[in-house]
């Protein structure tokens, strides 16, 4: 397990040196101009090149890669001009908002969405199918701004039972002291009600918003995966066996069904990471696409990179973690390193 | 599995349910949300955004700042023509008019409770000037433009002796740029690399202003707190003030209607219009721009616009009216219609262009392109909300004389590249100069210079000198007959068509009184009021 763990951890080096050369590429073939958009008012051509001299940009392409993978290497991910902090200090604060709410968001997708699915695979063609079918349709063909939007006209505007949408907690409450980043967790700690409660309260349009996007995949897979598997040999042979019908579902069935599932999952995971960009728009929620997307319109290179980056470790690390549960759950599978 | 997911449910709807707040906080806070908020905290950092001029505004004095006037509507609005003390208590402009002399409030104290000293001024002024980019350009705009011109007297007394008789020298003083920074506390946070502090500044503060910054989060949220010994002016009312960033407008919008924050700018003209229509709920505070406005530039240096007959003919095919009911939402001020004669020495002021499209066709024709000609009409996508619709009815409208144009929508990352290039031939705009007189706008516009914002390459030796005479005019009588000069030549030759003046719209709750207009746009929360 921990050779499986150090040899992948080893063979993602050259694909994060890769992304690392490419999203410098990437930035750096962007048609605009950076020095010319911070100069700002006095963008006289001189202003911009005291600026482009400032920011090193005026250097041999060659010599600005070096000296962006020495900073790297000593741990400086460059700075952000568009919000003047450091980019590794702005991804610590953003990532864990948007962290937590993607993890609320999955749970509580998984909550509806794998009961949903095993109940339409073992009744196929019931309503409960049909309801299957009607809220996976639904919640992948409405975009996420959409339902975001339209929740929070509904919940805030109309009804009056959520919270404003005014970001990760009430104006008139302080955010607990930072120990994971996650408001959940650090008021929990802190033992701040309050904060709980309120951090808590303004999770839930945005996690349901993004909730209601994800389920659809998931309660298809499951589904899918689980009318494969009823219909499989072991499992009639459980139920001539007079095996109880929970124990086949869950403890034989669902187990076996479980693997293209967690692939989805993963999948799914990922992709809500960098799908956030509009729920975090609609809720005014500080996190990590939003600011990427916001750097690359002001061309910002070092955010941007950091973003790639910090999403490509992310992702290694996802990989490692889905491949182990694999391993959990089915004893057959070999994970190569 | 089911079973837990209900009681979730049922644990969330609690959590909905209980939203008892301390009602007691609310009565001295003010909640604010705008689309986005500061990047730093110091303006003279490199790429410090709009909001950011906010913050120096309220955290750091001037050593002089502007009275206030009300307006006709009812909005009170800061008074260019009259100066009043902050952080000095008086000063006297030298006979020979070679400088000038300010006598600082001797109880003046910053955040840590320091005195504020003129060493304080002078360096604050120094780092202005060494920053470069934005500060350095400000303060040059008012012949500020060497450390050797500022001079420290006594403790209390600093002079700044004058390159050239400015009248922009003053008022240059009074912006937000020339804010006064605790020297003390920021050279000890300044490294030989970094002999100005940049870099601790970006987060922290050393002022002396009204409010001191109690938290900022950046792209999230900034809390400010009175600043209980504030001397330079009569003491805030709100305690505190919390500024969220909420980049969707329509979400700021119900936030206002329902009562969730008290105050939000920057919206599109279309929820202003609707929410000023609110009377029973919301206030919404309207102010035209001064000496700011929105306008098609032509790029004389090229065919076909190198003619005047062309650009004429661009004026009268305009749809203004058009343009005025669909982009600009009535918001605003016309700027066409009216003469090119002009009527005083007010800018900017209407011309004498109004649509016309049978005289543009006519023009068209004289000027040797009867069938029209084809060309590209660019615009800034981060202002699409009011240039986008104007681009579609302006191509509409051109297609009836002939002309084809193309719409170029450039990113707002590449915009101030793309005029700094100077090559695009058709282009919608927007300029506004801080300092509120005629010819700062046609220095920057219309002069031979060909500084960045004469985005139409004109050059004229008569304009230049206009425009050199009325800044330097010795009395009142030249003074007006260049202006004048000036706006008239700028109608007749029309290498922009000004269009529109836009509005600075604020909306807020009924119970928020006291907004001020001011030249940088940025709110000052210190006269808002909120019984």
């Amino acid at each position: 397990m921990f050779r499986l763990i150090a040899r992948r951890l080893l063979t993602s080096v050259p694909t994060l040196a890769g992304i690392v050369l490419v999203t410098f590429a990437l930035t750096r073939l962007l048609p605009g101009d950076p020095a010319a958009y911070f100069a700002g008012n006095a963008a006289s051509v001189e202003a911009v090149e005291q600026i482009r001299a400032k920011l090193g940009l005026n250097q041999p392409l060659t010599t600005q890669f070096l000296r962006y993978v020495r900073e790297l290497a000593s741990g400086d991910w460059g700075q952000s001009l568009s919000t003047g902090q450091p980019v590794l200090t702005e991804i610590a604060t953003r990532l864990p908002a948007s962290l937590e709410l993607t993890l609320v968001a999955l749970l509580a997708s998984l909550a509806v969405s794998i009961p949903l699915g095993v109940l339409a695979a073992t009744r196929p063609g019931s309503w409960i199918d049909q309801l299957c079918r009607l809220v996976t349709t639904a919640g992948v063909s409405l975009p996420v701004f959409f339902t975001g939007l339209l929740l929070s006209f509904v919940f805030y505007f109309v009804l009056g039972w959520a919270p404003s949408p005014l970001g990760r907690i009430d104006p008139y409450v302080s955010a607990p002291a930072t120990v994971t980043g996650f408001y959940l967790i650090d008021s929990a700690l802190a033992g701040d009600g309050a904060a709980f409660v309120s951090s808590a309260r303004q999770l839930i349009l945005p996690a349901l918003t993004l909730a209601l996007f994800v389920m659809a995949p998931v309660a298809r897979m499951t589904r899918a995966s689980m009318l494969g598997v009823l219909s499989a040999d072991f499992v009639r042979t459980a139920r001539a066996m007079g095996l109880s019908r929970v124990r086949v579902l869950y403890g034989y069935a669902f187990q076996n069904a479980l693997l293209p599932v967690l692939t989805t999952i993963g999948m799914v995971f990922s992709f809500m990471l960098g799908a956030n960009v509009l729920v975090e728009k609609v809720f005014a929620w500080p996190g990590i696409g939003s600011f990427a997307v916001e750097s690359l319109v002001a061309s910002d290179y070092a955010p941007v990179q950091g973003f790639v980056l910090t999403m490509a470790i992310l992702y290694v690390a996802l990989n490692l973690v889905i491949d182990l549960l694999y391993l959990a759950v089915d004893p057959r599978v070999t994970v190569e390193g | 599995m089911t079973h837990r997911f209900a009681s979730a449910l049922l644990a969330a709807g609690l959590l909905l349910a209980s939203g008892a707040q301390a009602q007691d906080a609310r009565k001295e806070t003010l909640v604010v949300a705008n689309e986005f908020g500061p990047n730093m905290l110091d303006i003279h950092g490199v790429g410090a955004n709009r909001p950011s001029y906010g913050v120096a505004w309220i955290v750091y004095d001037r050593l002089i700042t502007h009275g206030r006037k009300t307006l006709p509507n009812g909005v009170v609005m800061y008074d260019f023509a009259k100066l009043e003390p902050e952080l000095a208590e008086r000063w006297e402009v030298a006979k020979d008019g070679s400088g000038v002399t300010f006598h600082l409030r001797k109880n003046a104290k910053f955040h840590d409770g320091s005195p504020v000293t003129a060493a304080d001024v002078k360096w604050s002024y120094e780092r202005a000037l060494a920053m470069g980019g934005f500060p350095q350009f400000q303060m040059k705009a008012g012949s500020l433009e060497k450390p050797e011109q500022f001079e420290v007297i006594n403790e209390h007394t600093f002079r700044v002796k004058y390159l050239r008789p400015d009248k922009m020298t003053l008022p240059d003083m009074a912006v937000p740029v020339a804010s006064i920074y605790n020297a003390t506390l920021a050279r000890k946070h300044a490294t030989p690399e970094d002999p100005w502090a940049a870099t601790w500044l970006k987060n922290n503060t050393a002022g002396g202003g009204a409010y001191k910054v109690e938290s900022f989060k950046p792209g999230q949220e900034i809390v400010f707190t009175r600043f209980d010994d504030w001397k330079n002016g009569p003491l805030p009312k709100l305690k505190r003030i919390i500024q969220r960033d909420v980049p969707s407008a329509g979400n700021r919008r119900a936030l206002l209607v329902r009562g969730d924050i008290d105050m939000t700018y920057d919206m599109p003209p279309k929820d202003f219009g609707e929410m000023a229509a609110d009377t029973a709920r919301l206030k919404v505070a309207s102010v035209p721009i001064e000496n700011a406005l929105f306008y098609l530039g032509m790029n004389v240096t090229k065919p076909p616009f190198n003619q005047v007959k062309v650009r004429q003919a661009m004026a009268y095919a305009m749809p203004y009216d058009k343009m005025w009911d669909t982009a600009m939402y009535g918001r605003g001020v016309k700027l066409y219609g009216a003469s090119n004669e002009p009527k005083t020495t007010a800018w900017p002021q209407a011309h004498g262009y109004k649509t016309d499209i049978a005289k543009a066709k006519q023009l068209l024709a004289e000027a040797g392109f009867p069938n029209g000609f084809e060309t590209t009409l660019s615009f800034d996508l981060g202002g699409a909300t009011f240039s986008e619709p104007m681009a579609i009815l302006i191509q509409e409208s051109l297609g009836q004389i002939g002309i084809k144009a193309q719409i170029n929508k450039v990113p707002g990352a590449n915009w101030r590249a793309a005029l700094l290039k100077k090559d695009m031939p058709l282009m919608i705009n927007r300029f506004g100069g801080w300092l509120n007189y005629p010819e700062y706008f046609f220095f920057w516009c219309y002069h031979g210079q060909n500084a960045v914002f004469n985005t139409m390459s004109y050059q004229d030796a008569e304009m230049d000198k206009f425009i050199t005479n009325a800044r330097f005019a010795e009395s009142k009588a030249i003074y007006e007959d260049q202006v004048r000069s000036m706006i008239r030549k700028a109608h007749a030759d029309v290498p922009r068509v000004p269009l529109f003046q836009p509005t600075q719209d604020v909306a807020m709750q009924k119970n928020i009184s006291g907004f001020t207009y001011w030249f940088h746009l940025q709110p000052d929360y210190r006269q808002i009021v909120k019984n």
